[in-house]
């Protein structure tokens, strides 16, 4: 699809023990670009994550980034890989000890000697661009769902990573912070150019926003296009997972080993 | 069948003789790994004294009023006891050297194993639950060093303190028992004291002894919180098992360093 690829999956498999997570993927994220990674519930979607953050490593296979192979790098290279990156947790993560304005200070003063002006300074230009400039004080028991969602993101950006990567951004989300979120992942992509992986089921929100969508099923890659493409889709597949209908090619009943009347000492009667 | 169901017993006492082994392997390793990223814990020091606040100053009142309450039970039974052979007078010494060299350090490891090792341990594994610590290692933040490493030695730093502190209110409450409220020579109390109360010998090594506890209380709470199953249940036992592990590894300890010391 594109030339300048970021991230790259090659050939990649990852498992635990005999189960297979995911299956021989190949992908390419481009620069600037954001993507979203679909899938129902177990699919591996947060596994192809973990991944590119380098928490675990691929079994076959190489994940590049900037044409890096994550998973050959020491402990420290993890760590200045990891500091060109922005993960925004499925809760969001946040610090429940330390109020707002020391958790998106975390990673600043983790990372940089600057003074606490300026350390003040950058938080709140990261909470202002959450739109939640005016919470320092606050501890995040303090926080909605949706407002705690965008302090980590506000953290998850504090030192402008080169990518970011989305783990269900909009689950647990009433409609309204679910497009607030939605509009902030679209701005900051777009203003700070990063290359973004988000994973999520939220189909139609996320149609609106990114640049191109990959569908992992049974851990290989189904299906993959535009948002366009994937609306215009004739395959089965997509189709019932865009259309969230019970029954189709995933089949709503768990493939049970004994027939329903043998389950219930039927069977011969 | 029956064979298997002979055997059953035999083999679950070889499996949990190899699980105990193999947890006290990897907690060997953990305080290496500890040990090896403490740099931060000294360099940015606030970070190991705000888990001194934590661990060590809330643990005050009780280590405190627990510290009195002891002293004064030893007063009274010392009293007792003392004075059935007629040597009432050697208080002040009976009471300064079972706080000294047993009670003290024993009884404060205790209390701050349930006090402070708990907490540590749930405080860590609700961040582990919570992902919390996972998000610190995306961030490229090392969590042993930024949230283990403080706490271990936060609880190496307050332990010798506490026991400390434990004698000193202890020893007061013997002194209120026995001079106060009984009616026993102040000067004899404290001047017997000071005569059979050696520095190095008792005191000395009594330090030691909470040192060493310190470390085995902090080790075990911060490695079950670490080790923690990231759910509400798993992060339930792990708590209990801190309190549990830390009494008996205090007890058998105490015993060894006695044998060595005295």
């Amino acid at each position: 699809m594109q030339n300048d690829s970021f991230i790259e999956f090659n050939r990649v498999s990852f498992g635990y023990g005999d189960r297979l997570i995911l299956q021989d993927i190949s992908l390419k994220i481009g620069r600037g670009q954001l993507v979203a990674i679909m899938g129902g519930s177990g699919s591996g979607k947060t596994t192809l994550l973990r991944l590119i953050a380098g928490q675990i490593r691929a079994q076959q296979g190489q994940v590049l980034v900037d044409g890096r192979d994550v998973g050959r790098m020491n402990q420290r290279e993890l760590y200045q890989h990891r500091r060109r990156m922005g993960m925004l947790f499925q809760f969001g993560a946040l610090f429940t000890d330390l109020p707002v304005f020391d958790n998106v200070a975390f990673p600043i003063r983790e990372h940089t000697s600057l003074s606490p002006e300026m350390v003040r300074d950058l938080v709140l230009m990261k909470l202002h661009a959450v739109g939640l400039r005016g919470t320092e004080a606050l501890m995040p028991a303090e926080l909605s769902g949706g407002m705690s969602r965008r302090v980590a993101l506000a953290r998850a950006i504090a030192l402008d990573p080169q990518i970011m990567l989305y783990d269900e951004p909009f689950t647990g989300l009433d409609p309204i912070s679910l497009a607030t979120i939605a509009l902030l992942i679209k701005k900051l992509s777009d203003a700070l150019g990063t290359s973004a992986v988000m994973v999520t089921h939220d189909v139609h929100k996320s149609l609106e926003i990114v640049d191109y969508v990959y569908f992992i099923a049974g851990g290989k890659i189904a299906a993959a296009g535009t948002p366009d493409e994937v609306r215009a889709s004739d395959s089965p597949w997509v189709h019932q997972f865009v259309h969230g209908e019970a029954d189709g090619p995933v089949h709503f009943a768990y493939p049970a080993q004994q027939s329903l009347a043998g389950s219930f000492g039927l069977e011969g009667a | 069948m029956m064979l298997d169901n002979l055997l059953a017993p035999l083999r679950k006492l070889g499996h949990s003789t190899i699980n105990a082994v193999w947890k006290l392997g990897v907690m060997s390793r953990f305080l290496l790994a500890i040990i090896a990223h403490s740099g931060q814990s000294l360099l940015r020091f606030q970070l190991t004294i705000r888990e001194v606040y934590f661990a060590g100053v809330l643990s005050l009142i009780i280590i405190v009023v627990s510290g009195l309450f002891v002293g004064m039970v030893l007063g009274l039974q010392g009293y007792n006891t003392l004075s059935r052979f007629g040597s009432a007078d050697a208080l002040g010494a009976l009471v300064a050297l079972s706080l000294l060299r047993e009670l003290g350090p024993v009884l404060a490891a205790l209390l701050f194993a349930s006090r402070s090792g708990s907490a540590m341990t749930a405080e860590i594994g609700l961040m582990k639950a919570t992902e919390q610590l996972e998000a610190m290692s995306v961030m490229a933040v090392d969590p042993i060093a930024r949230v283990v490493a403080p706490r271990f030695w936060a609880g190496v730093i307050s332990m010798p303190i506490l026991a400390a502190l434990f004698n000193v209110m202890g020893i007061f409450g013997g002194y209120l028992v026995g001079v106060v409220m009984i009616g026993l020579d102040e000067g004899t109390f404290w001047s017997q004291m000071q005569n059979n109360v050696d520095l190095h010998f008792d005191v000395i090594n009594g330090l030691i002894k909470s040192l060493f506890f310190g470390i085995a209380v902090t080790l075990i709470a911060v490695f079950e919180g670490f080790d923690a199953t990231p759910t509400a249940a798993g992060v339930s036992s792990a708590t209990t098992r801190t309190v549990v592990t830390s009494a008996l590894v205090i007890l058998a300890l105490d015993f060894v360093l006695t044998a060595f010391m005295f």
